[in-house]
């Protein structure tokens, strides 16, 4: 910010983002009010699409896989899975990120990020299979075989935000005779709520994607819709089903970006 | 154990483990109360790890550090860094934070009432010449290093503290900034009388600031630990010599002030008195230079025999060149140095109050004025070894 607007009084923020593009700009701020709009626009096809399709008419396994009352348990099945294993994340992922920055545990650091690195690498289709021989069909297989999955962002990112928490800042704390508990939850968490805030909306959309497996164990969700499409070669069946998914995902990035938002502490 | 010590360092030590050498060698340090002692010494000497071992930032490995008489090696470090303040050369001020909560992070801690912690907020912004109700509300972002710099004593100051921490606080400033907020900060010092300990890697800010000066070499070993004065006249040995560098005699020149002077007789004459009666002045006296006075008495020009000799028989308005800047009583040597060098006759005047001519002040005057400082300095030396 110049002198003379600091002379003015003047507190607006700087007008451009951390790469200081124009584009970049425009995104960050015009993104989260243009998504809702291309996300209803994108609902508006598919309900067209669903429409045109006259579902009472068509033939049986058409009529079961799009039926109302089964699209819409079905997705609220999907969100459910998304979200528990989401929880799952947040409640694992971002205490171990704080331990695993602490100088006690620093050391086996590169060992849990290996393990979680192994997680993402793994398909997730063999993962879910893991699940199932270990803990057996249900949506408690699929939530922590997701979880497992989607792991990585939140963790890495609690990890970076913590690492990243200007050196100084946390000095000056303790020189002032800040605990270390608050110096960990009024600096350095505060500070990092952006970077791990990133890491949760990767996980978000990562978890909607791969629910879409859970049916394979038993988990239902989206995937039933999807899989039965493909299996009985209806497209409209699978083109449904992979919308209803893209919709479930998008809507929640648009809702996970303005929790980022909000959540961004005032004066970064 | 000095009475009036308010910090008291006892042959502490500060070794890291794997490391042969200690990096603080049985360190053994009285601060006197009220007053700044300035840690200086060249890079990697340990000055900074000196200071962080005062307030436990980092633990020493042996020894004991005394606060008020009080042994503190041992207590809770978090509640003794709350009773001392603390100014990193980085600042560090929580950017999520406005102004008013950064300075306020103590009396929080300390449970202070909102009132009470706002008043004090306020008064500290207005101690530190930033308006608080216009920087109260702001961010750190949103200030220059200067400012920001100013909010971070501001906050050091949050709870009162006796005793104060600065590692390098101006370090990372513009020269210009730097040199106003060492100033304010010294006019500050005059008013609270706080027990400082200042780190700096620069000697001349370290002549500046401080009250006494703890020159360190290696692994924190004190070299010379003396005033500011004293060290400029009689550096111990080599390394301080080399330490405080070239022209430390006129940097000493600073520490003494013209009403120390005797100054000696010197023909001046009243610019309406004939040329040829300011030439036989100077003649009569032997000099080569003669100061003009205007009507009140106060010095003008520098009339050489030559000029006098050309004015022929008028009298000597207009005669001479200017004599610039007059010094006074509360001038320092240096000063005197700077506008003697700038004048004609290589002298420079003194005046009174109402401006009147006192006498001069020539490089005679500041030879011996210096040369009876070191032979001062060597005579303290001298007794303090035999002492020992």
């Amino acid at each position: 910010m110049s002198q003379s607007a600091l002379a003015l009084g003047n507190t607006s923020r700087p007008k451009k983002t951390i790469d200081g593009s124009r584009g970049a700009y425009l995104i960050d701020r015009y993104g989260l009010v243009v998504a809702p709009f291309l996300i209803a626009a994108l609902a508006l096809v598919l309900f067209l699409y669903y429409q045109s399709l006259d579902v009472p008419n068509a033939v049986t396994q058409v009529r079961t896989s799009l039926d109302p009352e089964e699209l819409r348990a079905e997705t609220l099945r999907h969100i459910e899975i998304s979200f528990l294993a989401t929880l799952l994340v947040l409640v694992v992922a971002i205490p171990a990120g704080v331990l695993l920055t602490r100088p006690r545990f620093r050391r086996l650091a590169p060992f849990v990020l290996g393990i979680a690195n192994a997680g993402q690498a793994l398909p997730a289709y063999g993962l879910i299979v893991i699940g199932l021989t270990i803990s057996g069909q249900g949506v408690f297989s699929v939530v922590w075989t997701l979880a497992l999955f989607a792991l990585l962002p939140v963790l890495r990112n609690t990890m970076v935000g913590l690492q990243a928490v200007d050196k100084n800042v946390v000095e000056a704390g303790r020189g002032m005779g800040m605990t270390k508990m608050a110096i960990l939850f009024k600096i350095e968490l505060p500070l990092s709520i952006p970077v791990i805030l990133a890491g949760v909306r990767t996980t978000i959309v990562i978890t909607i994607g791969m629910a879409a497996l859970a049916f394979l164990i038993g988990g239902g969700g989206l995937g039933i819709t999807i899989s039965t499409g493909l299996k009985l070669a209806q497209d409209s069946v699978l083109i449904v089903g992979a919308v209803l998914v893209a919709i479930v995902a998008l809507t929640f990035d648009w809702i996970a970006a303005c929790a980022e938002r909000l959540l961004k502490p005032k004066g970064l | 154990m000095n009475a009036q010590a308010k910090i008291h360092l006892d042959r502490v030590v500060k070794k890291y483990p794997g490391s042969k050498v200690p990096a603080v060698e049985e360190l053994t340090l009285d601060i006197p109360e009220g007053e700044i002692l300035v840690l200086v010494g060249p890079s990697g000497c340990g000055k900074s790890t000196t200071l962080r071992l005062i307030n436990r930032m980092i633990e020493p490995s042996g020894g004991r550090i005394l606060l008020d008489g009080e042994d503190v090696t041992k207590a809770n470090p978090d509640k003794l860094r709350r009773r001392i303040g603390y100014v990193i050369q980085q600042v560090g001020l929580f950017p999520h934070h406005t102004i008013a909560d950064n300075i306020a992070t103590i009396p929080k801690m300390l449970k202070w009432d909102k009132k009470r912690i706002t008043e004090r907020v306020d008064y500290l912004l207005d101690t530190v010449g930033l308006p608080p109700e216009q920087y109260r509300d702001r961010y750190p972002r949103e200030l220059s290093g200067g400012q920001a710099q100013r909010v971070g004593v501001a906050r050091a100051l949050g709870a009162d503290p006796d005793i104060m921490l600065m590692d390098e606080p101006f370090g990372a400033i513009d020269p210009i900034t730097r040199e106003r907020l060492q100033n304010e900060f010294l006019r500050l010092q005059e008013e609270m009388h706080k027990t400082i300990v200042f780190v700096t890697h620069d000697i001349d800010e370290a002549i500046k600031m401080g009250d006494r000066i703890a020159i360190l070499g290696e692994r924190s070993t004190i070299r010379q630990y003396d005033t500011p004065e004293r060290i400029l006249a009689y550096p111990v040995d080599d390394f301080v010599n080399d330490f405080i560098g070239n022209g430390s005699t006129i940097k000493g020149l600073n520490f003494l002030q013209v009403s120390s002077l005797r100054l000696s007789d010197y023909p001046a004459l009243r610019e309406s008195e004939s040329a040829a009666a300011g030439l036989n002045l100077l003649q009569e006296k032997g000099r080569d230079w003669l100061v003009v006075l205007d009507g009140e008495g106060r010095p003008v020009r520098w009339a050489s025999q030559e000029q006098l000799g050309q004015a022929g028989t008028g009298d000597m308005r207009g005669v001479g060149v200017e004599v610039g800047d007059h010094l006074k009583d509360e001038n320092t040597l240096f000063e005197a140095l700077e506008l003697m060098v700038q004048s004609a006759a290589g002298r420079t005047c003194v005046v009174d109050d109402a401006g009147q001519f006192q006498g001069i002040v020539d490089m005679g005057h500041l030879n011996k004025a210096i040369r009876t400082a070191q032979s001062e300095a060597r005579r303290h030396y001298e007794e303090l070894e035999a002492n020992a």
